[in-house]
């Protein structure tokens, strides 16, 4: 892949040519004050049609706008994102990029983004500060060592690193990690994925907005979808949003936990249900956690910022809502979790508690494909997943919409595939022994 | 914490309930006279509304009764509970 | 003497008690009723922290929880380590010890100071810039140097021993600050009959009027009043009042968490007392007197010890009895500057000057500053400071003017108005209005049943504070009590400090030398904030990400009004429309250990154990988790391992008799007249024509016809059935159940109850399983031809009323003996007695394992694993034919369930007998690896079995069944092992042995 602005300018805007990011840029810019800075991407006003639009501007729809400037050659498009870029689910998450999940259609898409996340900084010029400091999934249980040996198997034959620890391994790599008896549910090992990390979540909208921008893609936001228009054979021929009617026969729609919402104005009934997601921050600490840990039993997850906020996730609220906001005790129980693996951080304090929308189907796979709507395509349902397929869902979608068929990749994660049964269950193994 | 408003109860913190779901999802008289398409929106497709929602709560750990009631879903507030088989007291269409 | 900036008299601290404390290994004296940082500036000193990102030298700033820079580490002992605590916050005992964080090797001598001369390439997000070069460069090279740089305190290294406690409470009224208009608030919602929680972050209440004694209420100096009205408060049964507890989360429906703090005040703290607690209160009615903030100004080099908040100079002088400084410049928009310049004075600082800038200077304090020979300069502000690690001097300068003025001066106070703090109503989903004479927002209209009263409502000054919180009380009280008993409101006299109005922020950004800060401790400028809007980021959520301004440990409380103001200015938009970023949870930091409460250890999560299990682990059982059960794993005996004992387990069980706990399995008893029709449409079973006194091995799908559950169906009678599940489904077949019922079958005359906790289990399994508990056993003949293989009947063992099924999960003969759990450890011995003599040996859940996959019974979790169909499992016999509609019947027929290649149950024999797999290795077509290699399926389940004297493997394989006799191998370890595919029964195909 090469690199933003090196390619050829084939598109009908005028193209402005990105200003390079590098450290001796920044050398040059200190003596003029920074004062010569450019708006990262510009605030255009929308156009009355597109090629294509994309409804969604945090990281999945901004990217799939960059893949299709820089790919497909498409750049007579636009991003439209109701309030701030990266301001839903890419802003809300725990930032964590993995790969090693268990069916073999998973692997594929996660490893897809984690293959992309692996040159992501370099292609955006843009420092999206992905750290590959690993991460740890503990097995509490028998019956969990086994769930977690078969990801390791299934993830090694796929060719993804992935690797079965012990517990006085894993404390090894975490030294924080309580392994002894003294816990209600005792680390009896962990899987470990050493080429997953964290990211900055920010940076991932703002890398991919500012490298789009720079292809030509228009980014509106403040523009929210208020209508689908289609003709009389029901292909999309327009989305009417606060800021006017905007003309396009291709239709992306990446819009996480309201993907509902526009999909409604399609007429379409999409299998996900939107569920608030919780997750805090320590305040920031001297570097004490090296890695990342996900415990599935007590269902926590935690990693450490660049900046040093511990940063922690708690499990879903069970109904369904659009609130942002969860119930106190789901984050007390986050806690809890935590500091019973790591109680020396029982006396280090929350700062900043959250609330996401997470768009979530039955299988806990993802949608991304063709809808029944001609000129229609979707990316939701991804869950809790949907920070670390960031770049990939990007690029099968755009890769969807400028072929108007879906890549090998993402074709198992279908709609049609809950008419045929053919679930990519990644929720399966975790059921429940004798 | 939602304080769910159980109609043989009252009000009652969330950790008493279990979810139940999208209500009035009508499982098919005979399932084998529908279609394949039928048959899985009937299983998975769920109207997921910004907005008042009709939804299924089971009292767990109270009198065990399942009702449905009428929540805001953007606010999570509720606006009515009401016995299953009832209609949706807001009069609105099903799904 | 408790510091040379002390007063000679006044302030509330107990002049008489002297403490001793020690800040960065020096020690100090201090007075009871001190704060670290009052004590500390009594001690004159003001450098106290290092600022996050360029180690800038920092002082206090602040005298409340809004403090920025006074930033510390407690320590109590080597396992009581607290970093990131506001010296403004931490009560003062007996032998403190604090240090100062993110410095080395000293706050002096910081080496990290540097980053201050690199400062001008680092501007905000310069690292979005940089660091991508080389690839690795990143992980391995420049995060750990920024890391390293980051972070304030310390985390803890040893695992903390305090202790913290959980409340739930109910109240009418909560009052959420203990200022004038809270306990105006109180006072009015308690003599109203309401009852009533107080509550206030500090450890005395009184807010505002701890630092006042000019008003007077009720005839009374304030102090007099105070500590009258706290009293009575306190007394009332109506009551709770809660200091150091902290309002820190408003939730749905007035939940609001509150977190006190209850021992971390004291020297030696009763060690039965929890460190903290957590409260969660649900009230009728919540008023919010949460008062408000004041605002630093934003001018070149404002960060400098000695820069302080002018309300927080006076707060030091008259609650401490401080004097922050000798000689004081004060910059102001507001009349609290003049108050606090006034204040200084009177109690001997010298007040050099007092820049106002504001246009116009006047009123009755600029006059009392000009009578008292203050020099006053309208229309100015600050240019400039000078001092390294103390401020020297400060600069001068009129509006439009070219040159400064310098002035001398060790304490340079900045008050640039109050903002109301909004943040819980805000958090309650409230509209907030922007009040353009404030300069603030100020609250508005909110959905649940929450007024907010007094300064953080925008009232200014003692009387109006006062007047408003009574009413909000009164309300409250009426709103949550429906009626209204007259209260008696109290009379102010007070001298108020002009009337809160403030003009914007804008005040020198950019004009004069040095960094002119908004965000104290994330190191942000006005130059930061005017990069990030000339770089695109208008939002104001994007400049605070981009900025990090507001996002450090004080979550902006006194940058973001400036921010905001800033950045409005730069994107010429009035303040409104640029709107304000969220106000999260919690208002001020919260101990982990607080919100995770006693949930640690065994009271991390229930554990639940069965009626034998003492008598397991006095056999030396090894236990696993199974949910919040602990079932016995295995009994190793004389030094065996795991191996050994479960190998001796299965050879007792195939040979003589086995016995073994089966209590946690899920037990629901079915009845009705409709019981059997019920039971038809869950299970894919047949068991309308199940004759009493017969069971079956029933299956139960999901409604997307995957395999959900199995267990046990026992026809008692008629119209009673007895069903079990597994262990880990209990409850989810019982809530499936109940929804079909409830919602689904209504017109069904049927009742579920869940009976797993009544019944304990008693499994004996073997060829001599009959003979071992025959002589027990009355009421019943067990021979085989009177009670065959899958027969229920009660009956009484040992005398006591039991529930006998013949099943096996073992392909033996076997029983479940249920009998009411309070004798099940009694029965357990009778019958262990019994056996013994029969060769009976307990056998544990491996054992179990290894024997039902002997014979190739599924695991519901193994090979079961919710992707699996009942046809997938072999188990396509087990559905009932002819037979009408069940739950997930429908689903079968879809496209994907009926292909030739799903994944099916079969058996793996390992060509080397002694070569074992491992359970969830994948099954490959040939003998190579990577990612070519085709993958075919998974090993479910693995072991070596006793009986057979070899490795045996369950597994789901891609069109297995038409697979047998084939080759393939599966993945393990750096090895692909061969294996002949077969059936999946190893042991007694014929199943002769369960007949026996």
């Amino acid at each position: 892949m090469g690199e933003v602005g090196a390619g050829g300018r084939r598109g009908v805007h005028s193209v402005r040519p990105l200003q390079r990011f590098s450290g001796f840029g920044l050398l040059r810019h200190a003596f003029r004050g920074h004062r010569d800075w450019r708006a990262q991407w510009r605030a255009p006003e929308p156009r009355a049609a597109y090629d294509a639009v994309i409804v969604g501007g945090g990281g999945h729809g901004l990217g799939a706008a960059y893949y299709l400037a820089k790919e497909h050659g498409m750049r007579n498009i636009a991003v439209l994102e109701r309030g701030w870029l990266g301001g839903g689910n890419t802003g809300r998450n725990t930032a964590i990029i993995r790969s090693n999940y268990l069916c073999e259609e998973s692997e594929a898409i996660y490893e897809h983004a984690l293959t992309l996340w692996e040159g992501l900084s370099r292609d955006l010029n843009y420092n999206v500060m992905f750290s590959q400091r690993g991460v740890l999934m503990l097995a509490h249980s028998v019956h969990e060592v086994g769930i977690s040996k078969r990801h390791v198997f299934a993830n090694r034959l796929a060719g993804i690193d992935s690797e079965w620890l012990t517990p006085a391994e894993a404390k090894a790599f975490c030294p924080p990690l309580r392994i002894d008896g003294g816990l209600r549910y005792p680390v009896l090992g962990a899987a470990l994925q050493r080429r997953a990390g964290i990211a900055r979540h920010d940076a991932v909208a703002w890398g991919y907005a500012r490298a789009a921008d720079a292809l030509g893609v228009d980014i509106i936001q403040n523009c929210e979808v208020t209508a689908i228009r289609r003709d009389t054979r029901g292909a999309v021929t327009a989305v009417e949003t606060t800021r006017g009617t905007i003309r396009a026969a291709r239709i992306g729609v990446s819009a996480a936990g309201h993907t509902s919402v526009v999909m409604a104005m399609a007429g379409l009934r999409i299998p996900i249900e939107s569920y608030p997601l919780q997750a805090l921050v320590s305040e920031p600490v001297k570097p004490v956690f090296p890695c990342v840990v996900m415990s599935n039993t007590i269902h926590a997850y935690i990693s450490q910022s660049d900046k040093g906020e511990l940063v922690i996730g708690a499990g879903t609220d069970a109904y369904v809502s659009y609130s942002q906001r969860g119930a106190l005790w789901v984050t007390t129980e986050a806690l809890a979790a935590i500091t019973e693996l790591f109680p020396i951080f029982r006396r280090l304090r929350m700062l900043r508690a959250w609330g996401g929308i997470v768009d979530v189907t039955r299988d806990r796979s993802p949608i991304l494909g063709k809808t029944p709507v001609k000129g229609l395509y979707v990316n939701c349902g991804w869950g809790t997943g949907g920070f670390k397929a960031t770049p990939g869902a990007a690029h099968l979608l755009a890769w969807t919409i400028a072929k108007d068929e879906p890549h090998p990749i993402n074709a198992p994660f279908s709609l049609e595939r809950f008419r045929d049964g053919r679930m990519i269950d990644e929720a399966a193994a975790a059921g429940v022994a004798h | 914490m939602l304080l769910v408003p159980c109609p043989w109860c009252g009000p009652r913190p969330e950790v008493e309930f279990r979810y139940g779901g999208e209500a009035h999802i009508v499982r098919p008289a005979d399932p084998e006279a529908v279609t394949d398409e039928e048959w899985g929106e009937f299983l998975y497709a769920r109207t997921n509304p910004k907005g008042a929602h009709a939804e299924r709560w089971y009292h767990l750990h109270g009198c065990g009764r399942f009702f449905n009631a009428l929540r805001d879903t953007v606010s999570d507030r509720f606006t009515a509970s009401y016995e299953i088989g009832a209609p949706r007291p807001d009069g609105a269409e099903k799904s | 003497m408790s510091g040379s900036f002390r007063t000679a008299e006044g302030g509330r601290v107990e002049r008489a008690r002297a403490i001793e404390f020690r800040f960065d290994r020096r020690s100090f004296r201090g007075l009871a009723g001190d704060t670290l940082a009052s004590a500390l500036l009594a001690n004159g000193v003001h450098l106290v922290g290092r600022s996050f990102k360029y180690h800038r030298p920092r002082g206090i700033v602040a005298a409340g929880t809004e403090e920025p820079n006074a930033l510390v580490t407690l320590i109590r002992d080597r396992t009581r380590r607290t970093p990131n605590l506001r010296a403004s916050g931490i009560e003062l005992y007996e032998g403190l010890v604090a240090e100062s964080q993110n410095r080395w090797p000293s706050l002096r001598f910081d080496f990290g100071a540097l980053a201050g001369l690199a400062a001008p390439v680092l501007p905000a997000g310069f690292y979005y810039k940089t660091f991508m070069w080389p690839g690795f460069a990143w992980r391995r090279l420049y995060e750990p140097a920024i890391r390293a740089m980051a972070g304030l305190g310390r985390a803890p290294s040893e695992p903390d021993p305090d202790r913290y406690l959980n409340r739930f409470a109910h109240c009418d009224v909560l009052v959420v600050g203990g200022g004038p208009a809270g306990i105006a608030a109180a006072l009015a919602a308690e003599e109203s009959g309401a009852r009533v929680i107080l509550c206030d972050e500090q450890a005395e209440f009184g807010g505002s009027l701890l630092a006042d004694t000019e008003s007077r209420i009720d005839g009374r100096p304030a102090w007099e009043w105070l500590a009258g009205s706290v009293a009575s408060l306190a007394r009332s049964p109506r009551v709770r009042v809660l200091p150091r507890t902290t309002a820190f989360g408003y939730f749905l429906d007035n939940m609001v968490a509150l977190a006190e703090r209850v021992t971390d005040h004291l020297a030696n703290p009763d060690p039965v007392l929890p460190r903290e607690r957590l409260w969660q209160v649900r009230a009728k009615e919540v008023v919010l007197a949460s008062g408000a903030i004041e605002r630093p100004l934003v001018f070149p080099a404002n960060d400098r010890p000695g820069v302080m908040l002018a309300d927080a100079a006076r707060t030091y002088l008259v609650r401490y009895g401080v004097k922050t400084g000798t000689r004081a410049v004060v910059a102001t928009v507001h009349d609290a500057g003049y108050a606090a310049a006034l204040a200084l004075h009177q109690a001997g600082v010298a007040v050099a000057a007092i820049a106002d800038g504001r246009r116009e200077v006047r009123g009755e304090l600029a006059e009392a500053a000009r009578r008292a020979g203050i020099a006053v300069r309208g229309a100015s502000g600050v240019a400039g400071t000078r001092g390294r690690q103390r401020i020297e001097a400060a600069e001068i300068r009129g509006l439009g003017a070219a040159t400064a003025e310098t002035v001398g001066c060790d304490l340079l106070l900045m008050c640039g108005g109050f903002t109301p703090s909004v943040h819980l109503f805000s958090q309650a989903r409230g509209r907030l209005r922007f009040d353009v004479l404030l300069d603030a927002f100020v609250p508005e209209t909110a959905p649940e049943r929450v007024r907010a009263a007094g300064a953080c409502r925008g009232a200014f000054g003692v009387a109006p504070v006062v007047e408003d919180g009574f009413t909000a009380g009164e309300e409250a009280a009426r709103g949550a009590l429906g009626h209204l008993r007259a209260a008696r409101r109290p009379v102010v006299e007070a001298q108020e400090f002009g009337t809160g109005e403030a003009p914007g922020a804008d005040l020198g950004e950019g004009r004069g030398r040095g960094k002119a800060f908004v965000d104290f401790q994330n190191d942000v400028t006005a130059a930061d904030l005017s990069l990030a809007t000339r770089e695109g980021f208008r939002s104001i959520e994007h400049v605070k990400r981009y900025t990090t301004t507001g996002m450090a440990t004080d979550q902006g409380k006194t940058a973001n009004p400036n921010a905001l103001g800033l950045v409005a200015g730069m994107l010429g938009k009035p303040v409104p429309e640029v709107g304000l970023t969220t106000f999260r949870m919690p208002y001020t930091p919260v101990s982990f250990g607080t919100l995770a409460g006693p949930a640690r250890g065994e009271l991390f999560d229930p554990v639940r154990t069965t009626p034998m299990h003492g008598w397991a682990a006095a056999q030396g059982a090894s236990f696993e988790d199974v949910g919040q059960w602990k079932r016995a794993r295995y009994f190793a005996q004389g030094g065996e391992d795991m191996a050994g004992a479960v190998a001796r387990e299965c050879r007792a069980v195939r040979n003589a008799c086995g016995i073994f706990d089966g209590s946690t399995l899920g037990k629901i008893e079915v009845l009705g007249p409709d019981a059997a029709e019920f039971l038809d449409r869950m299970y894919v079973n047949s068991l309308r024509r199940l004759k009493p006194g017969r069971c079956r091995y029933g299956v139960l799908l999901r409604e997307d016809g995957f395999v959900f559950d199995d267990g046990v169906i026992g026809r008692l009678a008629g119209d009673r059935f007895h069903v079990t599940t597994t262990t880990g489904n209990a409850a989810g077949v019982l809530a499936m159940m109940e929804d079909y019922r409830q919602t689904e079958w209504r017109d069904l005359k049927v009742w579920l109850t869940s009976v797993g906790e009544q019944w304990a289990v008693i499994a004996v399994q073997g060829p001599k399983a009959r003979e071992a508990i025959a002589p027990l056993v009355e009421g019943i003949d067990l021979a085989a031809g009177r009670f065959p293989h899958m027969s229920a009947a009660e009956a009484k063992v040992s005398g006591v009323p039991a529930r006998i099924f013949r099943v096996s999960f073992t392909g033996e003969l076997g029983f479940e003996i249920n009998v009411p759990a309070d004798y099940g450890r009694a029965i357990w011995e009778r019958v262990w007695e019994a056996g013994r003599r029969h060769g009976m040996t307990a056998y544990g859940t491996e054992a179990m394992h290894v024997l039902r996959a002997e014979k190739g019974y599924i695991v519901i979790g193994q090979e079961a694993d919710g992707t699996a169909g009942p046809d997938d499992l072999g188990l396509g016999w087990v559905i009932g034919r002819p037979k009408g509609d069940f739950v997930g019947k429908r689903s079968l027929g879809r496209a994907e369930m009926v292909r030739a290649d799903r994944r099916q149950l079969v058996g793996l024999l390992t060509e080397d007998p002694a070569r074992g797999l491992e359970e969830g290795a994948g099954v490959v077509a040939g003998a190579g690896r990577g990612p070519q290699a085709e993958i075919l399926g998974h090993v479910s389940s693995a072991y070596f079995s006793p009986t057979l004297g070899r490795s045996i493997a369950l597994a789901m394989v891609k069109g297995g069944r038409a697979r047998m006799g084939e080759r393939l191998f599966v993945a393990v370890g750096d090895q692909n092992v061969a294996v002949n595919v077969t059936l999946p029964v190893f042991h007694d195909p014929e199943g002769k042995r369960l007949h026996g």
